[in-house]
């Protein structure tokens, strides 16, 4: 069994991609889509990885992050996606702890690279 | 429902108190016409009327006055916001 | 027998004990400010004073004269006191408020303060008291002469005008000491008023007990006296119309003006509240005195011989009788009636002479400014201690002069016709805001002069002051003229006559003279200040204090620069006095210091008169009018500019916030918008990249591949749609939309959105009305199809009620449509509802939302195009959207 990665996302294509993508890879990819209860799926079971869009219903992406980074999993590799390219977004998501940053749309490689190089045995 | 009924109350007594006024005003206007109405009797008739007669009305109206005047005055109210001196003030009819 | 020097002793007696009893009452009022003389029952004794020896001896001669004539003197105060809501009690109110010392004052006051009609008013009044005055005199020493008739009493003839000389003397030293005691500023007296009302149990008693002793002593009872009365010669009696009306009017109207009345009744008036009792115990009071009036009548006529004086029967039934002792109790009943009228009436004069003849001119040939406040105090006794003799001298004079001629009641009628010259200007003064000084003052004059050509003249007997001739056939033979007859009428009684043409004239004068002319400012405030006198006075306050009391202007002033700070100064003052922790004493520093506190805050005007006001100095005078009318002009100018600014200000200040308000949120919301848009775009771009990519390395089942290439193709036609989207908008907002008019039920336009609006999956049930539908317009079918798809699926997106509901309702006229869409769920908060149209907004549960936020702005754009125009509806239990079309298109300006 590989490695884990939690995928925070609501836009239903885009999980389908990224599964696809990280499962061919030997990844285990569990989605969840709600943002409210994001914090609380992380406790459950702390992924190796966490993936996390910025815009999400409930509860934006900033604001999961900023509770995980002071409580839950300051260690966790986390990995932010957003599709508002814009850099005041980098800097937040920099600021608050975020590992690495992505704007959407990604090319495939580059997430899996990125993956690999912050979950990667 | 106890501040309902105060009110009601208060505005009975307002208007108990407006009427007084109108009757305090009143009583010397009948005063006046009933101490002038025995000009109108027919002293020239056969014996003419007896003087007891008159003393009895007189002094009989006069007290009455007295009595009425007495009433009034007793139960009328100064009240510090007075109203103005017109007749006609308040809610009448 | 009673010898002389019984007589004298006990009138000696009694003096003593009205002097121990006045100066007990001055005590008491110095050491608690005469709170126990505050007594209803006090005030109402002291209004009998009304009750002098003319009605003490003569009511009983003129009831044997003429009959019951007698009670209308009694019937005119009766109707005034039973009616004092009307009169009294203003008069009372004003007499407080404008602090009134006396008739004199009252019409001067009113008039503006004007200095002729208070000493006209008081020569009238002198006039026509001094004969009252010696009348009084005249009846004790006829009382005394009574005794004297006696055989044995040991008088010598002499002794009657040594008598009178006395009496006279001694009522002057009463008068002066209780008279002139302390200088109140409110002219009120204590031991005078006690005294007096002792003195009105005196005669009260005196008479009832005469009265008594008639009735059931020698009469046998009241059925019995009724009897008498009814076979006595008074039988004959029947009123005379023009005389009983007119001596009822003339007796009411004395009631009101004589001098000593307004003494008592006003200016010594303690407590509003002490009317209301008068109003009936006054009334009471006189019927008493009445009531044994026609009994000792008849008894006299029947008892003494022919030719007896009628107006000595009180005293004469009880000696003829043998009953000394009630002759010598009707005589101190007598004796107390006279005095007290005596020393009132010679008060209320010495008030007026005082204040209105002598200050005046005392005061205008010292020079100014020298007024020390001890100085002018001396002068005023002084001048006050000289009137009353000056009076009481008069009145001794007038009764050496008439000789002790004419009966009792006589004199008493000539001198209430002319006291009764003042109600034209006190009665049109208190209700008649018009009445001004020139009416006022000519009216007094006409009167003045009528009542002297046509009664007080021609009273001293024919041949004495007028001629026979003049008399008989008028001045120069003018026969109009002549005194008992003016303009030819000589149907009336001499008295009625001169009190009708004397009130005729003076009622006429005023009206007339008042109507022409003009007051001048202060006339005319004072005006309004008598006649509103209730606006103006809160509640009756009580004259317990002639100066204004600490705390009357720690209130004043609280009001005015507010508590702490009032507070706070009068603290201070009062710590300066040495008495820290109470209230100051009002010292003239106090109120210098107050004055100027005052007038940083109101203008040194108006803080001088509001201080004058509650201080009883002088009142306000023109200059301080001028000046306050100034002072407020110029603050009502100034406030209104800063009105007028800070509105302008308000406005502006207002405009800006709105502006800013809005360029903040149209900022944030193009912010958003432009994120928004990027994330819109960037999303199915993701989904379309991501898979190409996969599809593109191969490897993949032909069912995966399908399906990626169908999430694809459906990405990039959601890309399509925003982008056609963003493209109608800017087209809309450029008014370059060309419309495609056609026409159609609108029915059928609500059937294609609904069918557009892919509401396939059956969770939101809809609600229509077909028949209402029914209605054919003609518009732009499609653009209207598109803003209705955009309702319907914004409710089936956004309504979050367990089961949605959406309605759709149509109403109008011939005219116009509306089509409300109204779904159940959350209804929208005030804030979204004025945002929801704009074209960078949308709500901020973005997750759900199908495209950028641009719906309902490009409905909004639509709805203008067609001429029509959509809007938020709320209070419809759900978010609810009211879209209105005219029937027919007008085309759009462009």
């Amino acid at each position: 069994m590989g490695r884990r990665v939690l995928l925070i996302e609501d836009e239903p294509n885009i999980i389908e991609a990224i599964s696809f993508i990280l499962s061919k890879d030997g990844w285990t990819v569990h989605t969840h889509a709600d943002g409210e209860t994001a914090v609380d799926r992380v406790r459950e079971g702390v992924p190796d990885l966490l993936i996390l869009d910025v815009m999400l219903p409930g509860r934006s992406g900033f604001d999961i992050l900023r509770e995980l980074r002071e409580e839950a999993a300051p260690d966790l590799p986390i990995l932010m996606l957003t599709a508002r390219g814009q850099q005041r977004d980098r800097d937040m998501a920099e600021q608050l702890g975020a590992t690495r940053f992505m704007t959407k749309p990604f090319s495939n490689s580059e997430v899996l690279e990125t993956v690999r190089a912050l979950a990667g045995p | 429902m106890r501040g309902a009924r105060r009110i009601e109350y208060l505005e009975r007594d307002t208007y108990r108190q407006r009427r007084l006024r109108d009757a305090a005003r009143i009583l010397p206007v009948f005063a006046t016409v009933l101490f002038f109405l025995p000009l109108f009797w027919d002293w020239q008739a056969a014996g003419g009327i007896r003087p007891s007669v008159l003393i009895v009305y007189l002094f009989g109206l006069w007290a009455a006055l007295i009595a009425l005047s007495a009433l009034i005055s007793h139960l009328i109210r100064f009240s510090d916001t007075d109203e103005s001196d017109a007749p006609t003030e308040g809610d009448d009819g | 027998m009673i010898s002389f020097n019984l007589l004298i002793l006990v009138s000696l007696a009694y003096v003593v004990f009205l002097f121990l009893v006045a100066f007990a009452a001055e005590r008491r009022a110095k050491r608690d400010s005469g709170q126990w003389l505050r007594n209803p029952l006090v005030y109402t004794l002291s209004l009998s004073i009304y009750c002098t020896a003319w009605t003490f001896y003569g009511a009983v001669g003129y009831a044997a004269r003429s009959g019951f004539e007698y009670l209308t003197i009694y019937l005119g105060p009766t109707i005034i006191m039973i009616g004092w809501w009307w009169i009294l009690r203003k008069l009372v109110r004003i007499g407080k408020t404008q602090r009134i010392t006396s008739v004199a004052d009252l019409i001067s006051s009113r008039f503006g303060k004007s200095t002729v009609l208070g000493v006209l008013v008081t020569v009238l009044a002198v006039v026509g008291t001094t004969p009252y005055i010696a009348l009084q005199l005249q009846s004790v020493t006829q009382s005394l002469a009574v005794f004297a008739a006696e055989p044995g009493s040991g008088w010598d003839g002499r002794d009657f005008d040594s008598a009178a000389v006395w009496i006279a003397v001694g009522l002057a030293v009463f008068t002066l000491i209780f008279g002139t005691r302390n200088l109140d500023v409110n002219e009120r007296h204590h031991g005078v008023v006690m005294a007096v009302a002792v003195e009105a149990v005196v005669k009260l008693f005196a008479l009832v007990a005469v009265g008594v002793f008639v009735i059931w002593g020698m009469a046998g009872g009241v059925a019995e006296m009724l009897a008498r009365i009814d076979a006595a010669v008074i039988a004959d009696w029947h009123p005379v119309p023009h005389r009983w009306v007119g001596l009822i009017f003339l007796s009411a109207a004395a009631f009101l003006t004589l001098p000593r009345m307004f003494q008592v009744m006003v200016v010594e008036n303690a407590d509003e509240k002490h009317l209301a009792t008068a109003s009936w115990a006054f009334p009471l009071y006189v019927l008493i005195m009445s009531l044994f009036v026609v009994p000792i009548a008849v008894t006299g006529l029947a008892l003494l011989p022919e030719g007896s004086n009628p107006d000595l029967f009180v005293l004469t039934i009880p000696l003829a009788t043998g009953n000394e002792g009630l002759a010598i109790l009707s005589f101190l009943g007598g004796f107390s009636s006279a005095t007290s009228m005596v020393i009132v009436a010679t008060i209320a004069l010495a008030t007026m002479v005082s204040n209105h003849i002598i200050a005046p001119i005392w005061l205008s040939s010292t020079q100014k400014g020298a007024a020390l406040s001890g100085d002018v105090r001396g002068v005023i006794v002084l001048s006050r201690r000289l009137s009353i003799a000056v009076i009481l001298a008069l009145g001794y004079l007038y009764f050496r002069l008439s000789g002790g001629g004419g009966a009792l009641a006589a004199i008493g009628l000539i001198s209430f016709a002319g006291v009764v010259q003042v109600l034209p200007a006190m009665i049109a003064g208190i209700f008649w805001r018009g009445a001004n000084r020139i009416g006022a003052g000519t009216g007094i004059v006409i009167g003045f002069v009528i009542w002297a050509w046509t009664l007080f003249l021609p009273s001293f007997g024919a041949g004495a002051v007028l001629s026979e001739f003049v008399m008989a056939e008028g001045p120069f033979g003018l026969a109009w003229l002549r005194p008992y007859a003016l303009f030819g009428i000589t149907g009336l009684d001499p008295v009625i006559h001169a009190v009708f043409w004397s009130i005729f004239f003076n009622t006429a004068a005023l009206v007339i003279l008042s109507v022409l002319t003009f007051p001048n400012p202060m006339e005319r405030l004072q005006g309004a200040q008598f006649v509103n006198v209730f606006e103006h006075s809160a509640g009756a306050r009580t004259w317990s204090q002639g100066a204004a009391r600490a705390e009357d202007l720690l209130v004043m002033a609280q009001r005015i620069i507010g508590h702490a700070e009032a507070q706070e100064m009068f603290r201070q003052e009062a710590r300066a006095q040495g008495i820290d922790g109470y209230l100051p004493e009002v010292t003239p520093e106090l109120i210098g210091r107050l004055e100027r506190t005052l007038s940083g805050s109101v203008g040194a005007a108006t803080a001088h008169a509001m201080v004058g006001q509650l201080t009883g100095s002088a009142a306000v005078s023109v200059e301080d009018l001028i000046a306050v009318a100034d002072e407020t002009a110029q603050i009502v100018e100034y406030s209104n500019q800063l009105e007028a600014k800070s509105a302008e200000q308000d406005r502006t200040a207002r405009a800006l916030r709105e502006a800013n308000e809005k360029l903040t949120a149209i900022s944030i919301q193009k912010d958003a918008f432009l994120s928004q848009i990027s994330h819109e775009l960037r999303t199915p771009m993701t989904s379309i990249r991501s898979f190409s990519e996969i599809l593109r390395e191969g490897e993949i089942d032909a069912e995966a591949r399908g399906r990626f290439a169908g999430i694809i193709h459906d990405e990039a036609t959601r890309l399509t749609r925003l982008l056609d989207d963003l493209l109608d908008l800017s087209y809309l907002e450029n008014g370059q939309v060309q419309l495609d008019v056609g026409r159609g039920t609108l029915a059928s336009v609500l059937d294609r959105a609904v069918m557009a609006a892919g509401l396939s999956d059956g969770r939101l049930v809809l609600h229509r009305d077909a028949a209402r539908e029914a209605v054919v317009i003609e518009t732009d079918l499609e653009r209207l199809a598109q803003v209705f798809i955009n309702l319907v699926s914004n409710a089936a997106k956004y309504c979050d009620a367990a089961r949605p509901e959406l309605t759709i309702r149509v109403s109008g006229d011939a005219e116009a449509c509306q089509v409300d869409f109204i779904d159940n769920g959350t209804p929208l908060d005030a804030d979204a509802q004025v945002l929801i149209f704009e074209k960078f907004s949308r709500l901020a549960d973005e997750s759900k939302a199908g495209g950028a936020g641009l719906g309902l702005a490009i409905c909004r754009q639509i709805m203008e195009s067609l001429g029509g125009e959509i809007a938020y509806l709320p209070g419809q239990g759900g978010p609810a959207f009211r879209v209105t079309l005219r029937r027919t298109v007008r085309m759009a300006a462009q």
